[in-house]
């Protein structure tokens, strides 16, 4: 089935970051649409975490812009970029692991909610009322990633590849317009991929949501994304759909290696 | 008017009419449980039935039933029946491979599935189907790129339904009035290890006279709760979770879903409960993983209570006498273990529970009943509508499945083989004339495979299948699997394979339980290089030699196997392995392929004289890699018991 994308929802031109003399990332642009399923590859060490990091304002780089819902700017804060549906899963599993999975998800609702913590102590009215809007929409997270087994579970309990699509479950609370996914398939066996990937899929596909991954497991991220951009030593080496850089042979090179 | 309620879509009504307000049905969802009373059923199912007859579904229409247990998918058979159609229920878990032959065989015109995951299996192999022409889904996630003009969403259905209903008010009444107590109900395909499987046809007399028994058999009222978690295309699952709860007007609750359903019978906590012996002991095994991780006053006191619970609380089950001070210490423990146990095992309203299917391990059973659950055998089959024998209240033992239950007669052939007449006896299999023929006579009899004797106060006891039982040379029964069941109720045992027919005297092979025995081992501080060497060892063949000898005193209690305890055995040096051909990927034994590998060794065992025996053998280790393994394996025998009938006749 032919896919459909939308205006582009966020761009970056010419973004450079370093920090003192190690040059991070360097005069990288790209543009992701709305509703695609975008994927930043590259070797170790090329700058992917940076450019996600660049993105929802965790590091502020020295040069270039960002565009997001046409709005410029040169930096971005973290807080705003939540507020303003930027959504993120992390490389190490950034889960509170003494909450039970019900409860970790619902802190991806406080950005949504209004009453202040007194009146959400007191669970009272207006408070009792917001937290039942805000349960619903966590229940149906739950009932989307199929984890209703681990609702009352403390995450800590959990294994590995739970926590991540637990991680993503609060990362969807938000209801973000943008997903950013660091390496949100490592460590699992093929099964959990598999699921994992099932998942990333259904959320863009169902709520419409733009997605933009990073991901070390070639298989996956051709099957999955719409494009890629590829990013080696801080450069951009290609950008395109999954068929032209796999035959791009700057890609080639950087993955395979060149003879000296 | 006085309608007779000789059908489950009258039943409906009636309760509908008598009990409209009480819950029928809950199922979990958004973590809530969302209940519909038997009204709300009624126009549920009404909506539905109006919607599939206005797509075409006739009187005899056969409807498929896929996915796991959800009221909407019991209202589906509901409704089809409504109509004088006929449900049949799939393995939700089968492949699509698997589903071709039932569907085809049953001629399914329509199907109802639960999900995308159903439909996607269906879709797969439509093209195979001819007869197959709807499908109706009840999930919506995923299904919206489904255009084919043949799927319709549940709702949408009940949509037209309700539609329908407005111009046709009596339509949905005048259909279920048709229904007769003789019409076909179901069809429930037996997964038949050999062969294609076998749909059994069952009439709404079959189910509901049935039903009426087992509701005065075990005094079930219409406040009892059951969870409904086992396949709906199994024939208990129809007993417990639909006729059962149409005849008397219980609430049957479904999970939210497969993975949560400790988590959701603890939150129902049922009344009255039906497990296999697998689930139970699945159940010990974590509690007591778990004690043994407790603290030590906990352990301790666990420990305590649980051996007091053994003596007291059976007796107190079984109504026999208890001194007052043994009553008053299983007070304190209901308190402090017994009841935080139950109420953690999501049993503490179990009033009534139930297991059948295989043989149950008596510390399994006598665990449970300590606690004062109240947990009975049953022994049944589709062929009959699950009712054959039960234990009565008072009357529970281990190792048997009780007497024949009320309305079913029974009858032991000359080899042993149990034949029963009852009215829930099946109406035939579908398609299959030679099948029906060859299963139940012309007066109703009905050969059920296995072969049993009834103990000294008329318990049924199942011993194997008839075709495996044999004859030793002095004409006493040999039941194979019988001993091999006892044996592997040791821990230390994992596997065990005797040999009878035709013999002079029992031999078996034992394969200890690895992690059983290697604990056992360390404690002792026994060094041993793996599983070879440890099998090998005096003190381990020690260890076994009383369980053996255990079980030789248990054969000696009944007169007819007592012929049969074991004289000599071995114990095998590796484990008996599915890679080797030795076990079927189910882990049951492949007796003659054991049996022609290990020629040699039978050989050794039925001779008095050795002592040993030496044998090369192929084994494949976990990477795939064969290898041979050469051991000298030793040969002991064992101490047997004179029966006691014997020496009491003496």
């Amino acid at each position: 089935m032919e896919r459909t994308f939308g205006e582009t929802l966020l761009r970056v031109d010419h973004i450079s970051l370093s920090f003192g003399g190690v040059k991070a990332l360097t005069d990288i642009s790209f543009s992701i649409r709305e509703k695609e399923v975008f994927a930043i590859i590259g070797p170790n060490g090329a700058g992917k975490t940076s450019m996600l990091n660049v993105i929802n304002g965790f590091y502020h780089p020295q040069e270039g812009e960002i565009t997001y819902k046409g709005v410029h700017r040169k930096q971005m804060k973290s807080h705003d970029a939540a507020v303003q549906g930027i959504a993120r899963t992390f490389q190490n599993v950034a889960l509170f692991k003494g909450m039970s999975t019900l409860d970790n998800i619902m802190t991806g609702r406080i950005i949504r909610m209004k009453r202040n913590m007194f009146w959400q102590a007191m669970y009272l009215g207006p408070a009792r009322k917001e937290e039942m809007e805000n349960r619903e929409v966590v229940e149906d997270i739950i009932d989307f990633l199929e984890i209703q087994a681990i609702r009352r579970t403390p995450v800590g309990r959990l294994p590995y590849g739970l926590q991540k699509r637990v991680e993503l479950g609060r990362a969807l609370a938000m209801e973000p317009d943008l997903l950013l996914l660091d390496e949100p398939m490592a460590g699992m066996n093929i099964e959990e991929k598999q699921d994992m990937c099932r998942f990333i899929l259904d959320v863009n596909d169902q709520y419409g949501t733009t997605i933009a991954l990073i991901e070390h497991d070639m298989g996956v991220v051709m099957d999955i994304s719409d494009r890629v951009v590829v990013l080696d030593y801080g450069k951009k080496l290609a950008d395109g759909s999954p068929d032209e850089v796999r035959a791009n042979q700057d890609v080639i090179d950087a993955y395979l290696g060149v003879p000296h | 008017m006085d309608i007779k309620l000789d059908t489950i879509p009258k039943l409906l009504l009636d309760h509908a009419k008598q009990r409209g307000d009480s819950p029928a049905n809950r199922h979990k969802y958004f973590g809530i449980w969302q209940s519909w009373t038997w009204f709300e059923v009624a126009k549920e199912v009404r909506n539905l039935a109006c919607g599939l007859a206005k797509l075409g579904f006739k009187r005899g229409d056969k409807l498929a039933v896929i996915g796991d247990n959800r009221p909407r998918l019991y209202w589906s058979m509901v409704a089809a029946q409504a109509l004088g159609g006929i449900p049949v229920p799939l393995y939700q878990d089968s492949v699509a491979e698997e589903m071709v032959y039932v569907l085809d065989n049953s001629d399914a015109k329509f199907a109802i599935v639960q999900n995308q995951e159903q439909t996607d299996k269906l879709l797969e192999i439509k093209d195979r189907l001819p007869h197959l022409e709807y499908i109706c889904y009840e999930e919506p996630r995923g299904m919206r790129d489904y255009t084919q003009e043949f799927i319709f969403y549940y709702k949408d259905v009940q949509q037209t339904g309700r539609a329908f209903h407005g111009e046709n008010p009596d339509y949905f009444l005048n259909e279920v009035e048709q229904g007769k107590g003789s019409d076909i109900s179901i069809f429930l395909y037996t997964s038949g290890t050999t062969g294609k499987p076998k749909g059994v046809v069952l009439t709404s007399d079959n189910l509901i006279i049935t039903a009426r028994n087992s509701i005065d058999f075990d005094n079930l009222t219409c406040n009892e709760e059951v969870l409904a978690y086992l396949p709906m295309a199994w024939v208990g699952d129809n007993i417990f979770s639909l006729a059962q709860a149409y005849v008397i007007g219980f609430c049957v609750n479904c999970p939210e879903n497969p993975e949560t359903v400790m988590t959701d019978l603890k939150e129902i906590g049922p009344t009255y409960y039906f497990a296999p012996p697998a689930i139970y002991e699945t159940v010990l095994t974590k509690v007591m993983i778990r004690m043994e991780d407790a603290g030590r006053i906990k352990r301790s006191m666990f420990n305590y209570f649980m051996e007091l619970a053994k003596s007291v609380g059976i007796r107190i089950l079984d109504g026999k006498p208890v001194l007052f001070s043994e009553k008053l210490l299983y007070s304190i423990g209901q308190i402090l273990v017994y009841g935080p146990l139950r109420n953690n095992l999501g049993l503490s309203r179990t009033r009534l529970a139930y297991t059948a299917g295989e043989a149950i391990g008596p510390e399994i059973f006598e665990f449970f009943r300590s606690l004062g659950i109240n947990i009975k055998q049953l022994y049944g089959q589709t062929e009959a509508s699950v009712f054959i024998c039960a234990q009565p209240d008072g009357q529970v033992k281990a190792d048997t499945v009780g007497t024949a239950y009320p309305g079913v007669e029974l009858r032991l052939a000359d080899n042993s083989e149990v034949f029963y007449r009852s009215p829930g006896v099946f109406h035939s299999y579908y398609k299959n004339p030679e099948s029906t023929a060859e299963t139940k006579d012309a007066e109703g009899w009905v050969a059920t495979g296995d072969a049993g004797f009834f103990d000294e106060d008329g318990h049924l006891k199942i011993i194997d299948r008839a075709k495996d039982v044999g004859r030793m040379t002095d004409g006493t029964m040999f039941a194979p699997k019988y001993i091999e069941n006892k044996l592997k109720f040791f821990p230390f045992i994992k596997e065990a394979v005797a040999f009878g027919d035709g013999k002079e005297f029992a031999t078996a092979f034992i394969c200890i339980d690895i992690e059983a025995v290697s604990n056992w081992a360390e404690r002792r501080n026994l060094a041993y290089s793996g599983y070879t060497d440890l099998s090998a060892r005096d003190e381990v063949y020690d260890l076994l030699q009383e369980c053996i000898e255990s079980v030789n005193a248990d054969l000696a209690r009944d007169e007819k196997l007592s012929g049969s305890q074991i004289k000599r055995y071995m114990l095998l040096h590796k484990e008996l392995d599915a890679d080797d051909g030795e076990l079927t990927r189910t882990r049951k034994v492949r007796r003659i392929i054991v049996a022609e590998k290990y020629a040699v060794l039978i050989a050794a065992l039925d001779d008095p004289e050795q002592t040993h025996c030496e044998i090369d053998s192929q084994m494949t280790f976990e990477d795939g890699r064969k290898g041979n393994v050469h051991a000298d394996l030793q040969i002991r025998e064992s101490a047997r018991i004179k029966s006691h009938v014997h020496t009491l006749a003496a």
